[in-house]
């Protein structure tokens, strides 16, 4: 069993369920305490959107109740940015014209030690993929080296098999943010060129390998702006809920990314409004009520502001989309323009300001 | 009368416990506390940041209280020993509450890895208060063990839905010669009452504080309900005279 017999199971027709979900569908998965699928579909409809106030409100408890009134923090730490895919919307793309580098195990320190200072306790190491430029072993030795400043080590780096999981594991690492891009997979054909992105598959199975090897949280997602957001929003969310049950011990999380300007002249598929992404967020709530969800910088701080209280139970805050970002102003473009671009304290005031307690460090790697 | 509650021998000052987490700024946790009145307060080692200066939990809970860290975050019986001997090398105590917890949609712990964990951590002297799913005979392990007291959970973890395994804990009351603290699931402070009008030592409280409108407020009215709930159980009504009756046949067979 995989998540790609689900997704196939439902790829054809899961658009014209959403599409077609009437007003008392919407009540009655409000209705419910613990939505289905065919009432996550409900909530995910145009029909659902004059019911978004109610969504809110019970996404809202639901949080409370489940995560505290407390949001976690997080910064990425980008490692490297060679790569070897032709991802037509991202601005680290192979055939990109720009200065590719990784970082030495000297400067990992060095950015780790300025991350730390910042007062963020959980690290997301990225890099592009490259397992000649930047692999596993490099990977897990800066992990190895970052686990000593930082409660929690994530990584999202290129799906790698279970036993290459296990080893970041045991390097220190203890999570795992893989993003799908699209469920689309004849969309996912056309955006992915070039590259061992290409295989859609392989890449849909690696958080349920990630949870394999031992990886304690698991994070997915799709990059919204690619297609329609409440497909791409059913099937991450039937997604979380598969690694949830297969995986019951693993921290299951959910991230909404929103497509951001790369600079490479990419025109989004779809537009998704800061309605639909309060849509997408309340709606995953009453579906998944104990998976984790996250917004990054990608959203603005006006924006985030607003969400605190919604569902969403992790930011990141501070963060540089280059490499070497924090020891130095950055030294290379960003794989994404970030819209935030609070600083960690800002963000801390903002979560506050809403009622609710920033939390910097909730994980040790025991 | 006096009512003397004690726990591996140390006399604990309140039936009330409560847990340190969800709150929405250290402040209204420390005001939590103190409104509480509780002596014993758990706080989750992992979010302790020793080098955090006022970032760190700890240097917000009141003098004169036992912190008891909790292994939250273990998934097995090695997780939590490991945990609970960090808490100790830390400096925490010995005081420890196991949570060995291999689901995370509903956060039910795991009974066999629980009684694991307590056996080992309680050859090695520590006052052990493990949660678990209420059941006599993995109560009666827990004991044999070396539980301090068990904690069973009164409905899953933040579900607020009360004392749902009501039945199951008035066995643990009368067959049990450990104190029994209700743990998790109180939405209300009347869940609290009614968890020690069935006779339990103690309860232990953390949602239901910490995400109200105001959590000093609401820890007082469960220490009040917590004092309610006792002093029926010592008056003899109610709880009590369901558990004269446990005499019956249906819990007489069990002894």
């Amino acid at each position: 069993m995989s998540f790609y017999e689900v997704l196939r199971a439902r790829a054809g027709r899961a658009a014209g369920l959403i599409a077609s979900a009437a007003e008392t569908d919407v009540l009655r998965a409000l209705s419910e305490e613990n939505p289905n699928e065919a009432a996550f579909r409900a909530l995910l409809s145009p029909a659902a959107v004059p019911r978004l106030e109610t969504m809110a409100r019970r996404a809202g408890e639901l949080t409370a109740r489940h995560f505290g009134r407390t949001v976690s923090l997080y910064a990425p730490l980008y490692l490297g940015n060679y790569c070897e895919n032709e991802c037509v919307y991202c601005g680290f793309r192979h055939s990109g014209a720009m200065e590719r580098r990784k970082l030495s195990y000297a400067e990992v320190e060095e950015e780790g030690r300025a991350l730390a200072d910042s007062g963020i306790r959980h690290a997301l190491l990225l890099t592009g993929e490259s397992r000649v430029q930047t692999p596993v072993k490099y990977i897990g030795a800066c992990a190895g080296i970052l686990k000593e400043r930082f409660g929690s080590v994530s990584v999202e780096v290129y799906p790698l098999e279970a036993a290459e999981y296990a080893e970041l594991v045991r390097a220190g690492a203890d999570g795992l943010t893989l993003y799908q891009e699209t469920y689309d997979e004849t969309l996912y054909a056309r955006l992915h060129r070039a590259g061992p992105k290409r295989d859609f598959r392989y890449r849909l199975d690696a958080p349920e390998r990630a949870c394999r090897g031992g990886m304690r949280a698991v994070g997915v997602g799709a990059l919204l702006g690619l297609a329609d957001f409440r497909r791409e929003v059913f099937f991450a969310g039937l997604h979380a809920d598969y690694l949830q049950r297969a995986y019951p011990a693993a921290e299951i999380s959910v991230s909404l990314p929103r497509f951001r300007p790369q600079g490479v002249g990419f025109a989004p598929g779809a537009r998704v409004s800061n309605r639909d992404l309060v849509q997408a967020m309340t709606a995953l709530r009453l579906f998944l009520p104990r998976a984790g969800i996250t917004v990054s910088t990608r959203e603005p701080a006006a924006l985030r502001r607003n969400l605190v209280g919604l569902g969403v139970t992790r930011m990141s805050a501070g963060s540089r989309t280059g490499v070497g970002g924090y020891a130095a102003e950055e030294k290379s473009p960003g794989q994404f323009s970030v819209a935030d671009s609070s600083g960690v304290e800002e963000v801390k005031a903002m979560i506050r300001k809403r009622g609710f307690h920033p939390v910097m460090k909730d994980w040790q790697t025991f | 009368m006096e009512d003397i509650f004690k726990i591996a021998g140390k006399k604990i000052r309140s039936r009330f416990m409560l847990g340190t987490g969800k709150f929405p700024s250290d402040e209204s946790m420390t005001e939590a506390i103190k409104a509480s009145g509780a002596h014993v307060v758990t706080v989750a080692l992992r979010r302790v940041d020793a080098g955090a200066g006022s970032g760190n939990i700890l240097s917000h809970i009141p003098p004169g209280r036992i912190v008891m860290p909790n292994t939250s975050g273990a998934r097995n019986a090695a997780e939590a020993v490991r945990i609970a001997r960090l808490a100790r090398e830390a400096g925490a105590g010995d005081w420890i509450k196991i949570e060995a917890i291999p689901d995370n949609r509903h956060l039910l712990p795991d009974n066999l890895e629980t009684i694991k964990a307590t056996g080992v951590l309680a050859r090695e002297g520590f006052i052990v208060m493990p949660y678990f799913n209420p059941d006599l005979a993995d109560a009666r392990r827990l004991r044999d063990a070396g539980a301090a007291s068990v904690m069973p959970l009164g409905a899953p973890i933040g579900t607020n839905k009360g004392v749902t395994t009501r039945e199951l804990i008035k066995i643990l009351v009368s067959e049990l010669d450990l104190p029994v603290v209700v743990d998790a699931g109180l939405g209300r402070p009347s869940h609290a009452a009614e968890a020690m009008e069935l006779g339990a030592a103690a309860v232990l409280v953390n949602t239901a504080v910490a995400v109200s409108g105001d959590p000093a407020g609401m820890a007082e009215a469960f220490a009040l309900a917590v004092k309610a709930g006792r002093r029926a159980w010592l008056a003899g009504a109610g709880a009590a005279r369901e558990l004269a009756e446990a005499s019956s046949p249906l819990t007489g067979f069990l002894r």
